[in-house]
């Protein structure tokens, strides 16, 4: 029984080895490639440490005018997902009609329609009927099509463990709506809302699909990327995939030492 | 100060269901009055309707003499302590106290002074800054009490809010919510299935079935006169016995049953002929003298249960009905065990004969 | 009706009402449905230059449908890119299972939480930057090439990019998270209790799995696959970054389409993959018999 149980377990251990390999190794390329002064983005030949990749990425106008763009869409992606995620939540949690799955099925629909259909949806929407021409704003609305789904599953799921009860005594006590709203409701969804805020963030920086099709001419840092991967492959990428790579495990460990921090609280 | 309520032919409809059919009642200011029944009788209903969640499909609801149709919940002078209590668990207990009073807009220095006051009257002193999950049962039912009175309404509701509590617990409180009631003077309406809260701490008790109001009455009427078969069959323990009423003398009547004849008291004066059911508490039956004539029951002592003050003793009668009586434990009482053969008899004016209704199964 | 309205108001006031009304009704009209609707009257109409747009051109057809149905280069873009979505769907089950059940059943505490980072971090970096990572490694010098050449394996350098494994391979890179966490998460609400039972009853873990672990995660395998398969299907990034125009993706035609402004057949193209995700999910619930579950992230 014991030797069959350490088999287990070297055979488990060598599977996730292999696993996260294949997982990490990609990346670790990529660091180090970041910073052989090669032209040729590759780990051999290697031709010395340096960081003049970062140096020229820092000088390329495109990426920075494309990472503001990555910023301003992001920002108003979450400035509209966010508040129509709490209203479909309410919606679908606390009234109830006939025709409510239905509209569910429709509010969630664009998680399962593949990116690009969004974005040339929206694209032809809003520069055919809409005169407005594909942009940073019909970027923001594409995107925003199915990150207010996100947000809404994310914020219903918390609030439909809400004690009814509460508001129905805050109302007892004398409370208006906008009262028991605030004071009753909203610190209740606050985790919700405050991942709601973060996930809608993410997912709008990151997304390539639906942008490139609604986003006309103008550029996010994805798009740049996507643009620049296919024509002309300088390390200069590299250094900037450190970036992310760097800003990601920064990330990653800070959310972990929170973590750990607020179940320390917890006791 | 309390306010009366007016609950005039009230109909609660759900589609085809009625929660609550003809309600009326009038309840004093002032009054502790109980709603009693067993589960899904609808006395949560007409609760959540006297403090405004929902108005009725038909009839009319008066608080101190004014209709509430159409005044939502937080505009009526009525506050509610629901059965899980409902406390905000992000707020400190004070929070939850002055929780009605900061929607109102009282000025800080006058609603601490208040909160102080109602944790002094619910005895909750040095809680305040407490997290409600840091509180024990009892507690968070003070709280609860405490918050609903920092409104000072003119009607309590209280929704079965001891049945969360254990034995003691519940006890000590209904003494505690009996006392504050009486201190403070506003009108109590409060719910249960449980009869012994209902009959000790109620100043009157209305008895309901499905949706219906049986009858109105201070404890002690319904207990001894009970108006429907329902009610003697629900408050408190009886024995009972089908029959038809073979004849009237006056305010009694005979009933005729299997297991023999009966004169009793007919509050429904029901006339000869009709079914009915005769019902008798245990501690009326008694053992026979010798000299006893009528309301004679020849039974074998089937179990016997000492319980301290009192024995309580089923028989079978020659029909193999089951009853019971009690045997009080002050010396008077014969010395019987299970397997004699005993005669006991009732007073007719502690058994009454009610129009067959519906009874709950005892 | 009007005890709906009536409710409504009494539990969230006029104004919530409003709001959520307003909110979700711009959402779903000007945002979900119009935009669809629009994309599929574009399929409909030919491609019309400005001035021809309401005149007597401007009628509706199925043109640009069946231009797909005679065009024998796209139907075979297009079922190749099935073929290979239904590979990468596979391929991602097949790796991803073992994962999800080890997250789920057998891996402990403060283990589950480091896993769970390590599949995490990876994601929270752009996609095509680590697509571009493979695009490296598959590269003619690159490490791939080089490290089969170091080992006698091959002579020259392999064009991994002319065929479609390097696509395949680079879109089951970038989408395992979707298909690890939807089984785990139906995976982590089973009881352990039944697998030890039936383990103590004597049953082979092949057939632990295969009669119950399968069956209760069907829900969340049926939303792996369908998630990944439409992320296989309809992605532009992995084909753009690794592909070569030998291996063209059918979601790399309609983006032909639409460079040409020939918005109408790109519409059209769209709303056949648009179709073709509705079918395979369909196709799906049917195999798992599961009924529309939610999604949950």
């Amino acid at each position: 029984m014991k030797s069959s149980q350490s088999i287990f377990k070297i055979v488990i251990g060598t599977y996730l080895a292999l696993f996260f390999a294949y997982m990490f190794l990609p990346l670790i390329f990529m660091t180090i490639i970041a910073f052989n002064a090669n032209n040729v983005p590759q780990i051999t030949p290697w031709k010395g440490f340096t960081f003049m990749w970062f140096g020229e990425l820092a000088k390329d106008e495109q990426m920075w005018s494309a990472l503001l763009n990555s910023f301003i869409v992001a920002f108003s992606v979450v400035a509209i997902s966010v508040p129509i995620g709490l209203g479909g939540a309410l919606l679908l949690t606390r009234l109830q009609f006939k025709a409510r799955d239905f509209v569910y099925g429709v509010l969630v629909s664009p998680i399962l329609t593949p990116g690009i259909i969004l974005g040339i949806s929206t694209f032809l929407f809003w520069d055919s009927y809409m005169n407005v021409p594909g942009g940073l704003w019909t970027a923001i609305l594409g995107q925003a099509t199915f990150i207010t789904a996100y947000c809404m599953l994310l914020i219903m799921s918390r609030a439909q463990r809400f004690d009814l009860t509460q508001e129905e005594a805050a109302f007892d006590l004398g409370a208006t709506h906008r009262q028991v709203f605030w004071r009753i409701t909203l610190p209740f969804l606050r985790p919700a809302l405050i991942s709601s805020v973060a996930l809608a963030f993410m997912q709008s920086f990151d997304n390539y699909n639906t942008t490139l099709f609604a986003i006309g001419v103008e550029q996010t840092l994805p798009i740049y990327i996507g643009t620049k991967l296919r024509s002309f492959i300088s390390p200069a990428m590299n250094a900037l995939a450190v970036i992310f790579i760097a800003l990601t495990i920064i990330g990653a460990i800070t959310y972990e030492l929170r973590r750990r921090h607020e179940m320390i609280k917890a006791g | 100060m309390g306010q009366d309520v007016n609950i005039a032919d009230v109909s609660m409809r759900f589609g085809d269901f009625y929660a609550a059919r003809d309600i009326n009642v009038h309840i004093e200011a002032g009054e502790f009055f109980s709603f009693l029944g067993p589960s899904g009788c609808g006395k949560t209903t007409l609760l959540r309707l006297v403090s405004g969640f929902m108005d009725p499909t038909k009839g009319q609801i008066k608080i101190g003499g004014k209709d509430m149709i159409g005044i939502g919940s937080n505009n009526r002078p009525t506050a509610m302590i629901f059965q899980n209590l409902a406390l905000f668990p992000l707020m400190t207990v004070t929070q939850n106290i002055g929780f009605g009073l900061e929607v109102r807009g009282v000025p800080k220095a006058e609603r601490i002074k208040k909160v102080e006051e109602l944790i002094e009257l619910v005895d909750l002193r040095g809680a305040g800054n407490r997290k409600v999950s840091e509180l024990s049962g009892g507690q968070m039912q003070r709280v609860a009490i405490a918050r609903a009175l920092a409104v000072s309404p003119a009607v309590l509701l209280l929704d079965e809010p001891l049945s969360a509590l254990d034995l003691k617990l519940r006890h000590h409180m209904r003494a505690e919510l009996r006392n504050i009631q009486r201190r403070t003077g506003v009108t109590f309406i409060y719910i249960t299935h449980d009869q012994t809260e209902a009959l000790t701490m109620s100043d009157r008790v209305g008895v309901m079935s499905i949706g219906k109001l049986e009858q109105v009455a201070e404890p002690d009427v319904v207990y001894n006169n009970p108006a429907t078969a329902f009610v003697a069959s629900f408050v408190g323990e009886t024995n009972r016995f089908q029959g038809t009423i073979s004849g009237i003398d006056g305010e009694y009547a005979v009933l005729n049953t299997a297991s023999g004849s009966f004169s009793c008291k007919n509050p429904q004066h029901l006339s000869q002929g009709e079914e009915a059911t005769i019902f008798i508490r245990p501690e009326t039956v008694f053992m026979a003298e010798e000299s006893t004539a009528s309301n004679l029951l020849t039974c074998g002592i089937h179990n016997l249960s000492f319980e301290g003050a009192y024995a309580v003793v089923t028989i079978k009668n020659e029909q193999g009905q089951l009853l019971t009586m009690r045997l009080n434990n002050d010396g008077t009482a014969p010395r019987v065990k299970a397997g004699d053969n005993v005669k006991v008899t009732f007073n007719r004016e502690n058994a009454f004969v009610l129009k067959n209704g519906d009874s709950t199964s005892a | 009706m009007r005890d709906f309205w009536k409710n409504a108001i009494r539990d969230l006031g006029k104004i919530g009402v409003a709001y959520i009304l307003i909110t979700v009704g711009v959402w779903m009209v000007f945002m979900i449905l119009i935009p669809q609707l629009i994309m599929l009257n574009y399929s409909f109409k030919p491609m019309l230059a400005l001035r021809d747009i309401g005149g007597p051109k401007d009628v509706w057809t199925l043109k640009n449908y069946i231009v797909f149905f005679t065009n024998k280069l796209h139907m075979a873009i297009f079922f190749k890119t099935i073929w290979s979505s239904i590979i990468v769907t596979s391929v991602a089950l097949a790796i991803c299972y073992p994962i999800a059940f080890y997250l789920a059943k057998v891996a402990r505490g403060a283990t589950v939480g480091l896993v769970m980072l390590g599949l995490v971090i990876p994601y929270w970096i752009n996609e095509l930057l680590r697509l571009f990572a493979w695009q490296i490694i598959l590269a003619d010098s690159g490490i791939m090439n080089q490290l089969l050449i170091f080992l006698g394996i091959i002579a020259d350098p392999i064009n991994f990019r002319a065929g479609n494994g390097a696509v395949v391979l680079g879109m089951t890179y970038a989408y395992i998270l979707f298909m690890v966490f939807p089984i785990y998460n139906v995976m982590e609400s089973l009881d352990r209790n039944q697998l030890d039972a039936a383990r103590d009853l004597g049953a082979s873990w092949l057939r632990i799995h295969r009669k119950i672990v399968i069956p209760y995660a069907k829900p969340g395998i049926a939303v792996g696959c369908t998630m990944t398969f439409m992320l296989a299907a309809g992605t532009v990034a992995a084909p753009q970054l690794l592909g070569s125009p030998s291996s063209f993706w059918f979601t790399q035609v309609i983006n032909t389409n639409f460079e040409c402004a020939n918005w109408n057949q790109g519409a059209a193209y769209a709303t056949l993959l648009m179709l073709l995700c509705i079918i395979f999910m369909f196709i799906m619930l049917k195999i798992f018999k599961v009924g529309l579950k939610e999604l949950t992230q």
